[in-house]
Order: structure tokens, then sequence, then C-alpha cells
């Protein structure tokens, strides 16, 4: 008999215009020792599924129709005071952020021996031998002392350990894990989900994985669930579902998903979402706007951008006192050069400064040492901001977080339309607006967009506001800061998609920052690997991904998912050079 | 290009739609007590805009007043004149007439000492919160020895010391512009704390930086882009601070150190009236008590609900 069985369910949001149906008709069962995982885009209704079965609905939300069953017992209609007790004791929780889920005031040991000690009427002794017993079995070392610390002392990674930890300890029949990995980086993500798997094996757990990361489901779950606008698309064995989707979205989700394995020319036509129009006009890049005034002169031949010896470091602490100042160095050492017309891959975990070499590049900090080559002119040593200008001109940025990068307070237009008045690169307002209007249409949104404000767009649609923005310069050079981490995997192939072609027409150089080695695949000549504000290695894209030399850059190929089950369908791959 | 409109003619009636459909109105809609205040606001707003026109007498026309109806009660009462609904002054005077005569200087003393604390506050703030280091430190410094200080005794300090070095008889022409300067300047802490904390979350958005890669210059980058984004807390504690603008105004003036009595303001009428209370005449200081105390509870439950309306959290 299945440890969890959902029929038919259906949420409601009421709201002052009318009801939202969150979650409509869904129907799943999860077996003992069984990962079923529910995969879908942002507001497909994935979490609130999750959300129905604990009773923790957020409110005004309820469940309208269907029924929850736990271990044969229906448990949808119990009152609060019932679901509280199951909650902890027959379903246990791990929530995305590790650092909201935990007591900040509390010792692990206390929080988990409250727990053990409530569920499991153990007494406080045993429930102290069972918590340092539980901290050993999710990977803790030195179990023993670190039971006594409080959340702030453990590391994001440790700390969802923890967190795990809390979720087992009373010997759940249920494990709901709402997005488990997402606030962790790769290599830690690899080792939680492993931790996940072995521990719902071993106490034969029913585990439903709330996630929109293909690269989790591949490599977790036994069966999976795709929702699509609070329905249930397709459900099956993973293997099947990701090899050979049936249904129109599960495939185009699929042929979405940045492949660790092959190179593609372009993304395949998404066709089920309905964000943007696809492909931008042809146009002749000869006779167009975008193509005016393109020849920059400077250097010919040499590298465009060229690094030497970068040095960042930030003051953590300061101090009247020479010795009482705290540094972190963010960036050491890093030279690296970036041809004409290249795109140039940086890559590696949070914190690695790959970030703040781009902000140094484009002047939003100062390094401390080293030289930032632009065309032959070293950047560094212009002081005045109006020396900078030609400069900043020819180098645009586009952002990570697509709701934040747009000034809520402007009209599209003005958003656009401020580069190109700044640089003063059109005449008349007209001629400012014809512009903005074609940029618009360039990146798939369409000119009417330009009399709205950014709140009427969705991510997608933003961050191709932030690249029409980018493009009102006639930049030459683009850094692009993980410009679709924060994007569902259909939209970020569309956003991706524009950039190859954008970088296709106009010759742009670029430098291009992720975490994701899969979309640096897709996108990149060469790649940089950073580790620690270092520099570790620099190769072409598809030698670095077959044979790669450094010790770490082989530990983050291995950590990437396999994902080697996906439907090749329709794909156009690259050629192997 | 055809489908961008040109700026003006359909943007006020988006405008417009955009207002009618927000969750404010929504919120405002829904609350009883909100409407109430909105509407007393606005009949005290407009009765001290037009008093000069539908106020039943002209308390500064000296031809007009009769000491004969000096010391009247109200209408109501056994020796009150229909003509006077809330009876005269020690001079004959119309009560209700002087009200909303002195419900004008008080609401203009609130309105542009408000102004005066705003552009002050927020321009510190704005500064602080951007420059941050040592001028960031100075200026909020500052602000936590005045905040150390009641708001009231900011004023009077102020307000004694010009009048102090001002010419002794300019004093009354200049009464309102010292008075003014006196209760905006004891208000602008509010402001900048405000305004420095939202200013120092908003710089380090993304789009503050996206407009320094272009290479917009630090005052535009603070006028264009930060300024718009801090001001919603700072028009919710403009609007609580009128009310205790008005207030501050009507306590230095009870004071004597308030506007003169030949403009008298509500503060000042209540002191005047306050002479007469225990010999009987209550109602020469009672009604510009109540209307100050209604009028400034209105204006404060329209900054409370103001507040919460903007507030996403308490919503």
């Amino acid at each position: 008999m299945a440890h969890l069985e959902i029929r038919n369910l259906r949420v409601e949001f009421p709201s002052r215009r009318g009801r939202v149906v969150a979650v409509d008709d869904v129907s799943l069962a999860v077996e003992p020792g069984d990962i079923l995982g529910v995969v879908g885009e942002s507001g497909a209704g994935k979490s609130t599924v999750g959300n129905a079965v604990i009773g923790l609905l957020e409110p005004p939300g309820e469940m309208s129709a269907g029924e929850v069953h736990l271990a044969g017992r229906r448990i949808d209609n119990l009152p609060d005071s019932e679901k509280r007790k199951l909650r902890g004791k027959r379903i246990g929780m791990i929530f995305q952020d590790p650092l909201t889920s935990l007591n900040p005031l509390q010792t692990i040991e206390r929080q988990l021996v409250e727990t053990i000690d409530l569920h499991l009427s153990t007494g406080e002794a045993a429930a102290r031998r069972r918590a340092v017993d539980l901290l050993r079995q999710v990977g803790i070392p030195e179990p023993g002392l670190r039971v006594k610390q409080y959340p702030h002392q453990f590391s994001g990674g440790m700390r969802q350990r923890v967190v795990i930890a809390l979720a087992v300890c009373a010997e759940p029949d249920v494990i709901i894990a709402d997005e488990p990995t997402t606030a962790l980086d790769v290599s830690i993500q690899a080792q939680i989900l492993d931790l996940m798997r072995t521990l719902c094996r071993e106490r034969d757990v029913a585990m439903l994985i709330i996630t929109h990361d293909m690269g989790v489901i591949a490599d977790i779950t036994d069966r999976v669930a795709v929702m699509y606008r609070g329905r249930l698309v397709e459900q099956g064995a993973t293997e099947r579902i990701l090899g050979s989707p049936d249904h129109a979205y599960t495939r185009s989700l699929v042929a979405a998903v940045p492949r660790p394995d092959v190179k593609l020319i372009r993304f395949p036509l998404v066709t089920y979402i309905e964000d943007a129009n696809e492909t931008p006009r042809n146009i002749d890049i000869s006779r167009h706007w975008l193509g005016e005034a393109r020849d920059f002169g400077g250097a010919a031949g040499g590298p465009l951008v060229s690094l030497d010896s970068l040095h960042m470091r930030f003051v953590t602490r300061r101090s009247v006192f020479r010795r009482n100042r705290a540094y972190l160095d963010a960036v050491k050492d890093v030279s690296f050069d970036i041809g004409e017309g290249e795109v140039f891959g940086l890559v590696g975990e949070s914190g690695s400064g790959k970030s703040t070499v781009a902000r140094m590049i484009c002047g939003l900090h100062v390094p401390v040492a080293g030289a930032i080559r632009f065309a032959g002119t070293d950047l560094t040593a212009l002081r005045r901001e109006a020396d900078l200008d030609p400069f900043r001109r020819q180098m645009q940025m586009i952002f990570q977080d697509p709701f934040s990068s747009l000034n809520p307070r402007m009209r599209v237009l003005d958003i656009v339309a401020e580069p190109i008045r700044f640089h003063r690169l059109a005449g008349s307002r007209r001629e400012v607006e014809r512009i903005v209007s074609d940029l618009l249409e360039q990146v798939g949104l369409g000119a009417h967009a330009a009399n709205r404000y950014p709140h009427e767009f969705s991510g997608g649609q933003r961050q191709r506001i932030s690249i029409a923005r980018a493009l009102a310069t006639r930049p030459r050079f683009l850094i692009c800061d993980e410009p679709t981490s924060s994007l569902d995997v259909s939209i970020q192939a569309q956003v991706l998609n524009l950039l190859k072609d954008l970088q296709e027409l106009l010759g742009l150089t670029m430098l291009f920052i992720s975490h994701d080695l899969p979309v640096i695949r897709q996108m990149c000549d060469r790649v940089g690997v950073m580790l620690a504000g270092r520099l570790c290695e620099v190769k072409e894209t598809e030698a670095l991904f077959e044979n790669p030399e450094h010790d770490y850059t082989r530990h983050l190929l291995g950590l990437m998912p396999r994902l080697t089950g996906l439907s090749r369908q329709g794909l156009e791959l690259a050629d192997r050079r | 290009m055809a489908e961008i409109q040109p700026a003006g003619s359909n943007r006020v009636g988006d405008r417009l739609r955009r207002a009618i459909e927000s969750d404010i109105w929504f919120s405002f809609t829904r609350s009883p007590v909100t409407m109430l205040s909105a509407a007393v606001t606005a009949i005290a707003f407009l009765a001290a805009l037009f008093a000069p026109w539908i106020a039943p007498h002209d308390p500064f026309d000296l031809a007009s007043i009769d000491l004969l109806d000096a010391s009247l009660p109200p209408a109501w009462m056994t020796d009150g004149d229909p003509r006077f609904l809330l009876g005269t002054d020690d001079q004959g005077r119309d009560v209700f007439s002087t009200i909303m005569f002195g419900a004008r200087i008080s609401l203009v003393v609130g309105f542009a000492s408000v102004l005066f604390s705003l552009v002050l506050g927020v321009g510190l703030g704005l500064v602080s919160g951007y420059a941050g280091g040592r001028l960031d430190a100075f200026i909020m410094r500052v602000a936590d020895v005045q905040l150390s200080f009641p708001a009231i005794l900011i004023a009077l300090l102020i307000d004694g010391v010009a009048r102090s070095v001002l010419p002794r008889d300019h004093h009354d022409e200049l009464a309102f512009y010292v008075l003014v300067f006196a209760i905006g300047v004891s208000g602008w802490v509010q402001y900048a704390r405000t305004v420095r904390g939202s200013t120092l979350v908003e710089k380090n958005k993304e789009y503050v930086q996206a407009a320094r890669v272009i290479g917009i210059r630090r005052s535009t980058i603070l006028l264009r882009h930060i300024l718009p984004n801090v001001t919603g807390p700072v028009l919710v504690i403009a609007t609580i601070h009128l009310a205790v603008a008005i207030i501050t105004e009507a306590t230095l003036s009870f004071l004597g150190v308030g506007v003169p009595p030949t403009t008298p303001s509500l503060g000042t009428l209540i002191r005047v009236g306050n002479d007469f209370l225990f010999s009987g005449d209550w109602w020469i200081t009672i009604f510009p008590g109540l209307a100050l105390v209604v009028l400034v509870l209105a204006v404060n439950l329209l900054g409370d609900w103001l507040r919460d309306a903007l507030n996403p959290k308490l919503r």
C-alpha cells in the first residue's frame, strides 16, 4: 500500500478578482522506499501540492476538493491539532532555505532533542544519544561536539544536513522536500542528494521531492510527475519521462535543459511557453541602426579585453589601526585575454570571485592591483569620468536578477532609452523612440512594451528588456553575469538562444559568467575555471569538457548531473571540432 | 514609431486607471474609519482654503465687529445669537469664523514646515546613504543627538534663538518663517533615517549598478533612480508629521512664541480663549481646541492607514 496518496487534489486561492485555481485534479502516490519528483516551472503549483499534503497552505488558500491519505488513513479532513501531531512525526519536511528552517537561538541539540522527545517520548537522555547518532548518520563530522553548536556555526550544506536529521528524527513515513538543494552549491548539492537517497532506501521512507531542476530529478528520483499550470500533464518512471516524453510540454521542457554531454547549435524551439516571439527578425546589419558606428578603431589584431594579474581585496573590518583591519582577497592574480568576437566563459562556485572580475572590467569596482586593457587602453589608468565614457559605451552588462536590475519606477521606454540619451546616440526624441521600439522588437517583446512598467513583465521578459538596454549603446563587448540563473529552464533556453543570435548577428565579444557548466558548454568558445579568487584553468570549451587538466575542473565536471537518458529528439548538434 | 504614444495623452488616463485598480484604493474602500478621516480632512482643508469666501463673518474686518456682540454663547444656548453659531469672543468676533481662518494659518504652517523637513531630511538621507563613510557617520550622529531631545524643545530653542537674533520690530512679520524653520528643523531626522535606510538597500540593487555601468553620474543616479524608489515611506512619515507639525505650531502659539495674535492660528485662539475659560466663556477656547483635535486625529488616522496600506507585510 502506498505511504502517501493524493487523489484529485484541487487548491484554490480566493482573491478579489475571483478564485485562482492553483492546483487542479492532481493525483499522486508514493510507495515506501520510493522517491517521487514533482517537476514544473514557477507558478506550476508544485509547492502548493506539498503544502496541501502537510496542511500548511498559505492563507487564503484552501483545498476545495480531493483527498490525502497517509498509510491508508485520510488526513486532509483531520482537525488542526491532529494535523500538527502528524507533521514532524509521520511526515518530515525539508525546505529550501536551511537557515530559516532552524531556530537561530537554540543549539542543534535542543532542537533535535525537543523533536525526538516530543514525538517518540524517549526521555531526555535517550533523545540526546539519538541526536548525536542522527548527526553521524547524516554525515556531520564530530557530532558529539557539533551538536552543542548553534545554526550559524554551520555552513549551508551542513545546515541542510541538520534539517534532514530533524526531518527523519521521528522516523516518519513520508518526507516532503521542497527544493532541498536550490540554495546550495553544486558540489554540496550532490552530497545532499546522495544522503537523501540513502536515508530513503534504508528507512523505507516515501519521499516527495519538489523541484524545478531536471538535474535533481534525473539524479535521485524513481518516478516523476510533471506539472504545468496547476495540472499534472504526465507521470511515470523517471527514465521514461526524460528519455521519451509523451506530452508536448514535457518534450519542450526536456529539450530546454542545457545538456552537459553535447554542444547544440541552438536550443530547439520551445513552443509550449508563450513568453515572447521566438526568433528576432532577420535584419541587414549593414543598413540597420544597430550596425551603425561599429567601426570602433583601436587595436586591430590583439585581444579586445586583456586582464593582467588583476587583484581585488575588500575590507571586511574597518579600523583606524592597520593590524586590526580585516581583508578578503576576492580576486588574486587573474590574467586572461578575450579575443574580438569570442565568447569567454567564467565558471566557479559562489564566492569564487567571478562576478568581482566582471565588476572590475565594467568599472563597478576598482582593482587594487593589475591592469584591465580594453582595445589596448588601460582602463585602470583612466581617472576622469569623462575619459571612461567612450569605453562605457562599448561595454555593457546584463545582470543576474531580472527583478532588481530594472528600475521599477521607470517606463520600459525610459529604461532602454537611458543609455542612448546619456551617450547622445540619437538626435531627436522621435529617433530615440524609434530606436527603442526597434530594439524591443529585436529582443522579441514588441514595441508596445515601451509604455509599460517592469512589474508587468515576467522574469524572462524582463531579462529581454535588460538585453535591449544593453544593446542600446551598440556595444562591442557584453558582460553577462549569470543572466539566466534565476529563470525557468524553458525561459532560460529562449534567453540563451536570443543571446546566441545577437552575438552572431552583431559579432559581439562576450564574457559569460555562470556556475552552471552545461550552460557554459552551450554558450562559450573558451572557459576559465575559478576557485577561491584564482583562475585555475583556461581552455577551449570542448577540450575542457573532454579532458580537463586541473583537479578542481575534474571535480566540478564530476558534479554535473549526468542526464544521460535525456531525449535527443529534435536537437541540432554542433559539429565536434 | 506609431506604437509609442507621446507622453501625456494616454498616460494620465493610464495612471488613473492603475490607481483605481490598485490595492491601496481597495484597502481604502474597505476601511470606514479611513474614509471618515479622509472626509474630515478634506472638509477641514476646503473650509480653510475658502475661508475668506465662505466664512459667515470676517473676524479681521474691524468694521463688521461690534463690541456689543462680545462674549455671546453658542447659538443653541439661552443667550445665543443665531448669527454666531459657536458664539463670539471677548471682542465680538465670530468663533466659527476665527476657527476657519485659524485653521488656514495652522495648515499653512504645517504644510510649509513638513515640506521644509522633507526636503532637508530626504536630501541628507540620500547623501548619507549613498556616500557612506565619514559623511554618513557625521550626519547620523547629528541626527542621534537631535533625536535625544524632544522635538518641541528643539523647536522652542530655535524659535527662541531666532527671536533674540532678529530685530524686534520685525518679529511679527518674520514670525511665520521663524516658526516654519523651527518646526521644520526639529523634524528632519525621521526622514533622513528612513531615506538613508532605503537608500542603502536601493543602492546595492542591480538597476543602480546598471546605471553606473552606463556611466550615469552620481547626482543623476540619486535623483532619477534612487529618489523615486524611496518615496513610499516618506509619504507616510510626511502625513503623520503633518499632524505633529500642526500640534507643534499650536503648542508654540499657545506658549506665545508662535504666530502673532493679529493673524491667529488655532493655537493662538486656544491661548486667547484660555484666559476666559474660568470666567464661564468656555466656548472661546473649547471649540478651537476641538477643531484642532479633530483635524489632527483625522490626519493621523490617514497617515496610519497609509503606512499599513503601503506596507505589503501588513496587508
